[in-house]
């Protein structure tokens, strides 16, 4: 039995079962990492020996756990991978950047002390674009991830080593975090299911920022039920994040969700000129059939779709130019030989920092500059506004709103490795569909629904803020119909 | 278009050492992001401010927690020049 195919609760029922051992499931994916990665690139780090001590000590917890006959989490002993701008402590972490190639992280983040507590198994560090800016992992400093797929193509940014570790099976489940669309998008691309929760549900404590009001962790995973328990894991408010909100999902799970008595909106802006025409017929052929199974399909508007790239380019670097003032050649990472202060910022950016977060950093700086400010920021603050009246609209419920949106995640599936890597716009359009419910911190998830040739494709499904139990009800039960 | 010495100057704001290479690149790159957008002011205007991080940013106390003693080690561990427990810097006056 290949070990590595399981789900979270398989795996459990076998660990639970004394089929095998944390030990014998965290080797079996070590095995993988080395046959696999060296051709795919999924690992920026493998911490082989943090994983085997935290197995050894998990088998006596499971092994303890049977003999005085209580159950142990679902987490517990499993194996997971996380993304290299998410610290676990005394590991590298260098946000795929070369200015951060020797950090190790000082500390937990929230969301990997959590995991921790539950017993969790850390196989090693996955690749990301430079400091998680990018749809194609191809602005690491550390070299591109390939989809495991089609190992010509891209395996989509910037989460893409957390997305095809999942599909090639070398972690159970991976985290990844979302500015723009940095879990829906690869997750798309490498056909795994990918949540990015509502702006809120999880910490950020021990994320390294890109942009604080965009940035959310979430998870990826084999199948709904399984992003369901890692998501269950980590959310939930923390001191050190004061974003971070306490969710009352309880009373939502007392309601079941099924298709049935389901309003799903069908957006039209997402469905323009812009999308692949075989994306589109299998997102629409996923639609129809969760109309079949009694879902009320309303055609609906989000007017202020067509400028929502533009204001996230403006407000997304405006906070990474504040955000990665703190690389300063100084406090962390490499430092370039200077003769005075100026000289040591300078230099040590300009030698650390990739073309794609250079680029950011100008963008930002020169729409917070003097006389450009009301044009850029501000105007892009006020364009957000437009934004997320449009989606609070769209789920008035009692003014005739809907429950849920369908649409795609990507406008095309994966693709070539180089192809769009000198045009940033060209870049930016990836994420057409997944930045607009960024800029109103809404919950969105990326559900496997088809394939071009071997190239998967995702449906978006976008809920209300903090109704991730909606979508993934909804989720589930598509995922059952189309198995 | 936006100039060189625009570029340049942005640059010195933003404490980035660029190339004369790296400058042309941003030039062109910068000049077609920002012509894409003009198509904010095509936007609806609004009267109301809007609402930054609605209903979200309850900040905890400025208190001082006790730490593991070890945390403060593998910070200045961090710190590219140092001298025993102090990060160096170069003369600022």
């Amino acid at each position: 039995m290949d070990l590595t195919t399981l789900t979270i609760r398989e795996a459990h029922e076998g660990l639970k079962n004394g089929d095998f051992t944390s030990v014998d499931l965290t080797k079996a994916y070590l095995k993988k990492i080395k046959d696999f990665d060296g051709e795919l690139n999924a690992f920026l780090s493998v911490t082989e020996k943090l994983a085997l001590e935290q197995a050894i000590r998990v088998d006596e917890r499971i092994a303890l756990s049977g003999v005085e006959g209580h159950d142990f989490s679902m987490l517990c002993g499993i194996p997971c991978a996380i993304k290299d701008a998410i610290m676990v402590e005394g590991e590298k972490c260098t946000a795929g950047s070369k200015i951060l190639e020797n950090y190790v992280a000082p500390y937990d983040a929230t969301v990997i002390k959590k995991l921790k507590e539950q017993g969790a198994i850390i196989l090693g560090k996955t690749n990301t674009d430079e400091f998680t800016m990018g749809s194609s992992t191809e602005n690491s400093a550390f070299g591109v991830t390939k989809n495991p797929h089609d190992k010509t193509r891209v395996a989509g940014g910037s989460s893409g080593g957390s997305a095809a570790a999942v599909a090639a099976n070398m972690a159970c489940y991976t985290l990844g975090s979302d500015t723009g669309g940095s879990i829906r998008q690869p997750a798309s691309l490498c056909g795994v299911v990918g949540l990015c929760p509502t702006y809120g549900a999880v910490s950020r404590y021990g994320l390294i920022a890109h942009a604080s009001s965009l940035d959310q962790i979430g998870p990826f995973a084999k199948n709904i039920e399984d992003a369901k328990i890692v998501f269950d894991s980590i959310k939930g408010k923390d001191s050190m994040d004061a974003t971070s909100a306490e969710l009352n999902l309880e009373s939502l799970n007392a309601k079941p969700y099924n298709l049935k008595a389901m309003r799903i909106g069908v957006p039209k802006e997402y469905f323009s000129e812009g999308v692949e025409p075989e994306v589109e017929k299998i997102i629409k052929s996923v639609i129809k059939k969760a109309e079949d199974a009694g879902a009320e399909i309303v055609g609906i508007s989000l007017p202020s779709t067509e400028f929502a790239l533009a204001c996230y380019y403006v407000i997304d670097p405006s906070e990474i130019s504040a955000n990665l003032a703190r690389f300063d050649g100084i406090k962390y990472g490499l430092s370039g030989p200077a003769e005075n202060l100026l000289e040591v910022y300078l230099k040590s950016r300009g030698k650390g920092l990739g073309a794609e977060v250079k680029r950011r950093i100008m963008l930002g700086t020169y729409c917070l500059s003097s006389g450009y400010y009301d044009a850029y920021y501000k105007k892009a603050q006020e364009v957000r506004q437009l934004i997320r009246e449009d989606f609070a609209k769209a789920f008035d419920l009692p003014a005739g709103g809907v429950d849920l949106l369908f649409c795609p995640v990507s406008p095309f599936p994966a693709f070539k490795i180089g192809e769009k890597i000198n045009g940033p716009l060209s870049m930016y359009l990836a994420d057409i569909y997944t930045i607009p419910t960024k800029l109103a911190g809404l919950p969105g998830l990326s559900l496997p629904v088809g394939k071009i040739g071997e190239l998967p494709v995702g449906l978006q499904i976008i809920g209300n803020h903090f109704e991730e139990n909606k979508i993934l009800a909804i989720a589930s039960e598509l995922e059952k119909m189309l198995s | 278009m936006i100039s060189k010495e625009e570029v340049e100057h942005i640059a010195k704001l933003a404490r980035l050492e660029l190339t004369e290479e790296e400058i042309i690149k941003m030039q062109a790159d910068m000049s077609a992001i920002l012509d894409y957008f003009a198509l904010l002011q095509k936007a609806p205007k609004i009267t109301e401010r809007p609402a930054f991080a609605k209903g979200y940013g309850e900040a905890r106390k400025d208190e001082i927690l006790p730490r593991d003693a070890g945390l403060v080690e593998k910070l200045i561990k961090a710190t590219p020049d140092k001298k025993d427990d102090y990060i160096k810097v170069k003369t600022i006056l």
